[in-house]
């Protein structure tokens, strides 16, 4: 349906022509290109949060793994993810091959499903999860860079809220459909890994098939204007990620990130003092994702018109709302959705909208590798915090840190709001330099 | 390739992905209907046939429309036809006068539910219970119940898995996180931030209990007092401890220096230190449960496509002999006297 809406691709041309928007005024929708990646997160998130939302039974009932190696496994996930992030970036700035650096990513990971249907034991499934979380750190910045690329600057929230709004749609149908098949098919793990191939091929045919093939650096060059200017002839490198103020946008998001406690955490809170979410603590992550899912669009349309920068920060405002509710003198059940709500607008303030700030405020040629850069040191520095909190809790007790965490957040919001200024100034200048419409 | 090509082209794997997928799930589907309705019609007995006699409750897992209910098989013919209660549950306790149910009522999202169930009451006692079951006791009179599920994010780890163990005093539901109990270990108060606790079992005089405990990367048997909240550790890699009704012996499982999730079951003579590995040469992971003083009966999935029709198994609790299964298509068994 909504590829009708892209007649500007000419299918007889090898490198697609950039979508020349200047011409027209600013379009309403998003552009086909977002949705259908969104879709395809859609189609990859349906796969992979199927599996992992049986792993952890299927480890310890039917392989005999203790939950001390479930953990483990899960730790291996979150460190490769983060690791081959900057690479995967680095890879389709260098190439000027987003689509094809994102479908590898996403193709890796859909091996890993035939993988899971034929091995079984903890050492083949180590490596599985491996290749898989491998999958996934290469795939998220290229597959940034071509929603940036296929986007006008002034549209960027927009069209990451509708990606992380698709994205968290598929994070919702995997557990489902997964507890469903294994409702129909009792103890039938093979269906669901069947279902989740299925889903991750689906995906990367949609990424490979559909998704046009775009040069974000060849295009940027055609566009800009006889001589071009220097900074389009930039390479990736670390010289001239400096440049852009990304300097000052990866010191404001570290910061921030720091201090955003892990939601486990805060579902643990909320379960400790309320009994209705000790009975519902397995929806406690579905009150959260509804709540990313319903803002994530208005929200990023909110940081296209008054800022990105503010929006980011305004979700940390509501991220210190989410403390105070968690672990306030107030508690009960009204407590808790308070709580969910806010952590479900801060992901719907921050996350999309780092990467369309990032993206506005990097030129072309080092944009996925930034928007991959700011993404790793968002993920590490959320370990860290995690760190901190765990021993922090451990010391003073889980509600007195909640409380600290919101005490350092009260004092670090408005640092980030000052870095993050100096920042948008840039955004004008670099935006002018691409030759890109607002 | 064209647009319109391509766009075929998605089309068409979407239909056969699609189809196929569904084709598999329901294929699946009627080889399992078919299995069940092919299986010989499981012979089932009057709970009242058993209740009174000393008898074994466990998990039915004979694949049909009683899978995953309660089951009652007498001491005396524990291979024979089963007594089949209509209470789901995926890990069962009983004693004499109590039954402890761990379920998953599977919705939407999946909740989970823990409770006691005692003859003579209509309404069951319910205890908390944050995650999928995983060990479920109760103490020899009844008295305490203690649970482990697994929890989402409740480690430093941030998205890690760990367990939460809670012994609940059923009187009036007092519920005990061993979490907040003091941690000895060598005799030294320590408080890792990465403890976990898992696999209670009591000790006669209801105060005293073997647990496992889980820091810095290694498992211990440990043993508490409910009375002090006190916990202190005994010897490193043992989990999920049982105690032998005479209360000399722990059986457990052990990894030694085998892969992550290869267990051995072994038996440790609490006076001598002693440990004995038993004769089953598989890998086991259960919290197993004492036939008497000199047997020893755990759960193992089935053979291949059959995984999920467990089978109870027994071996001899001095190492000597071979394991043979006691009941087969059951799980998580509990002696009842």
């Amino acid at each position: 349906m909504y590829l009708a809406e892209r007649p500007r691709d000419d299918p007889t041309r090898s490198v697609a022509i950039p979508e020349k928007r200047s011409r027209f005024p600013v379009p309403r929708g998003v552009s086909g290109t977002v949705w259908t990646l969104g879709v395809v997160s859609l189609l990859t998130d349906v796969s992979s949060e199927s599996v992992s939302a049986i792993l952890p039974v299927y480890l310890t009932a039917v392989l005999g793994l203790s939950p001390l190696a479930y953990g483990f496994l899960d730790g291996l996930y979150q460190g490769v993810s983060a690791l081959v992030r900057i690479l995967g970036g680095y890879l389709s700035d260098r190439f000027d091959r987003p689509k094809w650096v994102a479908a590898f990513g996403y193709g890796l990971s859909a091996v890993t499903k035939v993988f899971l249907i034929t091995f079984h034991g903890f050492a083949s499934l180590t490596t599985v999860i491996t290749l898989d979380r491998l999958g996934k750190g290469l795939r998220t910045g290229p597959r940034d860079g071509l929603i940036a690329a296929s986007t006008p600057s002034a549209q960027l929230g927009r069209a990451f809220g509708v990606h992380r709004a698709l994205d968290t749609v598929g994070a919702a149908i995997g557990p489902l459909l997964a507890f469903t098949i294994l409702w129909l098919v009792p103890g039938d793990y093979t269906s669901v890994f069947v279902v989740s191939l299925a889903a991750a091929i689906l995906g990367v045919a949609l990424l490979a098939l559909i998704v046009p093939d775009r040069r974000p650096r060849a295009d940027a060059r055609d566009r800009a204007p006889q001589p071009a200017p220097t900074t389009v002839a930039v390479r990736p490198s670390l010289a001239a990620m400096r440049d852009h103020g990304m300097g000052r946008l990866v010191l404001a998001a570290g910061l921030l990130s720091v201090l955003a406690i892990s939601d486990g955490f805060i579902y643990l809170t909320l379960q400790q003092r309320d009994n209705l979410a000790a009975t519902y603590f397995p929806l406690l992550f579905v009150g959260t994702n509804v709540a990313y899912f319903l803002l994530a669009i208005p929200c990023g349309r909110l940081s296209d018109r008054i800022g990105r920068q503010r929006v980011l920060v305004g979700g940390h405002v509501l991220l210190v709302a989410a403390y105070l509710a968690a672990a306030g003198p107030a508690a009960g059940a009204v407590m808790s959705v308070v709580c969910l709500t806010c952590l479900g607008a801060y992901y719907a303030m921050t996350d999309g909208v780092l990467a369309a700030l990032t993206a506005s405020i990097t030129p072309v040629p080092i944009r996925t590798v930034g928007i991959a850069t700011t993404q790793t040191v968002v993920a590490v520095a959320r370990f860290a915090s995690s760190l901190i909190f765990g021993a922090l809790w451990t010391a003073i007790g889980r509600g007195h840190a909640v409380m600290v965490f919101a005490a350092a957040l009260v004092v670090v919001i408005p640092l980030a709001g000052w870095l993050l200024s100096s920042v948008a100034r840039n955004t004008l200048a670099s935006t002018t330099q691409n030759g890109e419409q607002a | 390739m064209s647009r319109r090509t391509r766009v075929l082209v998605l089309a068409v794997m979407a239909l056969v992905l699609i189809g196929g997928s569904v084709g598999y799930v329901a294929w699946s589907r009627a080889a399992q209907d078919h299995a069940s309705a092919t299986a010989p019609a499981q012979a089932t007995i009057a709970p009242s046939a058993v209740e009174n006699l000393p008898h074994i409750v466990f998990r039915n897992s004979a694949l049909g429309t009683l899978y995953g209910d309660v089951a009652m098989v007498p001491l005396s013919n524990p291979g024979g036809p089963r007594a089949v209660v209509s209470q789901q549950c995926d890990r069962v306790f009983a004693t004499s006068s109590e039954t402890l149910c761990l379920a998953s009522d599977r919705g939407v999202v999946t909740t989970y539910s823990a409770k006691v169930y005692t003859s003579g009451k209509t309404a069951p006692t319910s205890l908390p219970l944050t995650g999928s079951p995983s060990r479920a006791r109760l103490s020899n009179d009844g008295k305490y119940a203690a649970t482990t599920s697994f929890v989402a994010g409740d480690s430093y780890a941030a998205t890690s898995f760990s367990t939460r163990t809670v012994v609940t005093r059923l009187s009036d539901a007092k519920a005990l996180d061993l979490e907040d109990f003091a941690l000895f270990d060598n005799g030294r108060r320590i408080s890792p931030v990465d403890r976990n606790y898992w696999g209670v079992t009591f000790a006669a005089d209801d105060d005293h209990f073997y647990v496992t405990v889980a820091f810095g990367g290694a498992t211990h048997l440990a043993r508490g007092q409910l009375s002090t909240r006190r916990v202190d550790t005994v010897r490193t890699d043992a989990e999920c401890p049982s105690l032998s009704p005479d209360g000399t012996r722990v059986a457990y499982k052990k990894r030694g220096d085998r892969a992550r999730g290869d267990w051995r079951l072994v038996v440790l003579d609490l006076a001598t230190g002693k440990e004995t590995q038993l004769a089953e040469r598989r890998s086991v992971d259960d919290q197993v449960e004492w036939l008497d003083n000199t047997h020893i009966l755990y759960g193992l999935p089935g053979t291949g496509s059959q995984a999920a029709e467990s089978n109870v198994w027994v071996v001899n609790a001095d190492g000597t002999g071979q394991p043979s299964i006691l009941i087969p298509k059951a799980w998580s068994p509990a002696v009842v006297h």
